[in-house]
């Protein structure tokens, strides 16, 4: 048989940091995305300790002077939910795929390496650009994430630097998105048929659609918004002909696909690692696949939901849409209760975020389905029962995903084991602050709390329960200390991880930890969906 | 890194140069990827555009009418007049015309390139050049006019979209003439064959992209 000898030239001796600053290596961008998403985690989380200190008691301008004024506080709200959807949540779900993509179809790396750069140095830029609103006089965004005008209108130039931010941020994720999918469809290995991708494969394949199609509406909106505010444009200017409903459909038509490219990635992490844990394959594979796709494409069709109360909408075909959204996420649920029914369940932290995730995402998509129903959602919209779902969905739901990621691949990015016994600490305080701080939202907004205001009566029955979601807010604080801890400790002293300590099934645990800059000497034989697995048991018989 | 650069199977191959077999090529397929994110882009003005005409209204002789575009702008905005209320040169047209030629000595030079006849691959892409760049002159000619006949951004909601969808065309334009601007550099070079044009293509694919929004453009703006 021929061969042919890799010989790459002896490279000239470059500065570690020269090196991971001038880098395609998908590997070292894809943990470049999740330092950079953890450093905006840090920030927008404590944007969030800022509101959680400022609702802690009634009048509280009364009682601490105020702990910051009404206007620094609507710019602690909209930043926090910016760095956490922008520059949290999304780069860091593309994060583990630039890193587990390539790896996982048994490529080299991803089809156009330097434009994968190009997105990852994008995003601080963009991320620097948005905060550095904080530096301007009228201080940064204000008008919450969505920046609905004419609110947004008035608004200084940290609004400005908000959309100039966003706009580089999005261009970041479309790049991203095309690189996964020519990645996907042209570069996997030999024998790996497209129903043979690990799910996380899958799932990117499918968030890489939906932000290749609603991302750039986003950016049409965020001009749009630009041109009125800055060169007289009358587009959302109802006195002039405009139209101030048209921003909230063009801005939905991206952020409602927008939650499920915060999610769906998630669930492909979790479908990586409950099948490992649960020592099963997945269940019913090829039903998650199409459950996928359906809610990717369902995605387009539910905007409006948002929008029930503006009376612009057509309200039975969306409520209708939106109910539908439960059906595939159902047989997913469906799926990972029954991977793990009878499996020999192996309790490390990543499984114990994976129930994490089925257990608090279960909570949002059932108090999500509530708001579906156009009367309930007359009710509830703009109250604390929104901020309670979303956090459900998105801490609850990705976050936790996040964390179960970081456990599961931290071995073959570094080497090393993250610690076993930091990890539960860190799951036991997350999980409970994180109820103790979203749970009592649901009854703050059935008691009719709105959203987003700065104080709040004593006589209104709400104190209580904004008490115990400050002090949860803290041991979410709390909670994030012990993994810093964890990492930087396992990073020098962590036990030696070795190819593949979880015994797991997919191509990225067929090389070593950490794997070489082209990624495999060799690969096995490609015959099911888990070709390690096989390799392991020497089965190679057509699955 | 620890693993060693060791010698690899030809069966290995794939691991080693992420060369895929046959199909689309890589950055053909990046390429229509892309513009499918552009026409979403577009889309997303062409809806406020729409959105914005429909709901527009003017009093005409006391009577409250929907009448697009602004009766005001009617004259201005005919592309079949050789000169514009004011008297000045109207070469949108021309402009129209010349874009759309460009598409086809655009796609001649791909051709050429396929049956490795460079001569006509670099004359055919220096014609689109040429006629790319006129476009843009034009395009700046126009809008010069226009303002002097009082059609400004702010002034009325057609300005508005008006300017916003052939501007954000007219930064297209620019940019797909700076990525043909490249091929044909790089195609005087001796850069490109029949069997290594991928560039070639995907560029060509832009330009076709440009070119069919103008015309989606020119219709509503001036046609319909």
């Amino acid at each position: 048989m021929a061969t042919t000898t890799l010989n790459p030239a002896a490279p000239a001796y470059r500065s570690t940091l020269y090196e991971w600053l001038t880098t395609t290596d998908h590997k070292k961008i894809g943990i470049m995305y999740l330092i950079n998403s953890m450093i905006f985690f840090v920030a927008g989380g404590l944007l969030a300790l800022v509101v959680r200190i400022q609702l802690v008691v009634p009048k509280s301008a009364d009682v601490m002077g105020g702990f910051v004024t009404p206007e620094f506080y609507n710019q602690a709200f909209t930043m926090h939910a910016s760095f956490m959807l922008f520059l949290f949540i999304i780069p860091i779900l593309a994060g583990f795929g630039n890193y587990a993509v390539p790896l996982q179809l048994g490529a080299p790396d991803m089809a156009f390496p330097r434009i994968n750069a190009l997105s990852l140095w994008l995003l601080p830029l963009g991320g620097l650009l948005m905060a550095s609103g904080f530096l301007v006089s009228g201080g940064s965004a204000a008008a919450g994430w969505t920046e609905y005008p004419p609110l947004s209108q008035q608004l200084g130039t940290g609004t400005d630097l908000w959309i100039m931010g966003l706009v580089l941020i999005g261009t970041s994720s479309i790049l991203g998105a095309i690189n996964f999918l020519v990645t996907i469809f042209k570069m996997r290995a030999p024998g790996l048929t497209l129903f043979r991708m690990p799910v996380l494969t899958w799932t990117v394949l499918v968030t890489s659609v939906l932000v290749l199609m609603a991302t750039p509406v986003l950016t049409s909106a965020l001009i749009m918004l630009f041109i009125d505010r800055n060169y007289g444009g009358h587009f959302f200017d109802p006195a002039n002909g405009g139209n101030a409903i048209l921003y909230q459909n063009v801005f939905w038509f991206y952020s409602h696909p927008a939650v499920y490219i915060m999610v769906l990635p998630a669930m492909g992490i979790i479908s990586e690692v409950l099948p490992v844990f649960s020592r099963k394959p997945l269940f019913g594979y090829k039903a998650f696949v199409f459950a996928t796709v359906g809610i990717g494409a369902l995605g387009f069709s539910v905007w409006a939901h948002h929008m029930f109360t503006t009376g612009a909408v057509f309200l039975p075909f969306f409520s209708l849409m939106t109910f539908l959204i439960a059906v595939p996420t159902g047989v997913k649920m469906f799926n990972w209760i029954a991977t793990m029914w009878r499996g020999q369940l192996q309790f490390s932290t990543p499984l114990l975020y994976a129930v994490g995730f089925l257990s608090m995402f279960l909570i949002g998509g059932l108090n999500g389905a509530f708001s579906a129903a156009v009367p309930v959602d007359f009710a509830l919209h703009d109250t604390y029962w929104v901020v309670a779902h979303i956090h459900y969905v998105l801490f609850g739901g990705s976050v936790f995903a996040v964390f179960a990621g970081i456990y599961y691949w931290f071995p073959k990015m570094t080497g090393r084991m993250l610690g076993e016994g930091l990890g539960k600490v860190q799951f036991v305080l997350m999980f409970i602050g994180f109820n103790l701080t979203f749970f009592p939202m649901h009854q703050l907004g059935l008691a009719g709390m709105p959203r987003r205001i700065a104080d709040y009566a004593s006589a209104a029955g709400w104190n209580e329960l904004n008490m115990a979601a400050t002090v949860g807010g803290f041991i979410i604080a709390l909670s994030v200390l012990p993994f810093f801890w964890n990492v930087l400790v396992s990073l020098r002293n962590g036990k030696v991880a070795g190819d593949d300590p979880w015994e797991a099934n997919t191509l990225e645990w067929a090389t070593s930890s950490p794997p070489p800059p082209y990624n495999f000497d060799h690969l096995p034989e490609i015959r099911s969906e888990r070709p390690v697995f096989d390799a392991r048991h020497g089965r190679t018989a057509a699955h | 890194m620890a693993a060693d650069t060791t010698a690899l199977t030809a069966s290995d191959t794939h691991a080693a140069t992420g060369h895929s077999s046959g199909g689309i090529g890589n950055p053909v397929l990046g390429m229509l990827l892309f513009i499918t994110s552009e026409v979403m882009f577009f889309a997303g003005l062409f809806a406020a555009y729409f959105s914005i005409r429909a709901n527009y209204t003017e009093t005409i002789n006391g009577v409250v009418v929907h009448h697009w575009p602004p009766q005001a702008l009617e004259d201005i905005l005919n592309p079949f007049r050789l000169f514009t209320p004011e008297g000045y040169l109207n070469v949108v047209l021309p402009a129209t015309i010349m874009l759309v030629l460009s598409s086809f000595t655009c796609q001649f030079a791909v051709n050429a390139i396929k049956h490795d006849n460079r001569t006509s691959f670099i004359r055919n892409m220096s014609v689109t050049l040429v006629l790319g760049i006129a476009f843009l002159l034009l395009q700046l000619f126009d809008y010069s006019v226009l303002i002097r006949e009082g059609l400004t951004i702010s002034n009325t909601t057609f300005g508005t979209t008006y300017y916003t969808l052939t501007g954000f065309h007219f930064a297209h334009v620019f940019g797909g003439v700076l990525m043909l601007g490249v091929v044909l550099y790089r195609g005087m070079a001796g850069q490109f064959s029949s069997r290594h044009h991928d560039m070639v293509e995907a560029s060509s694919l832009y330009w076709h992209f440009v070119d069919i929004v103008w015309v989606l453009l020119f219709s509503i703006l001036y046609l319909l």
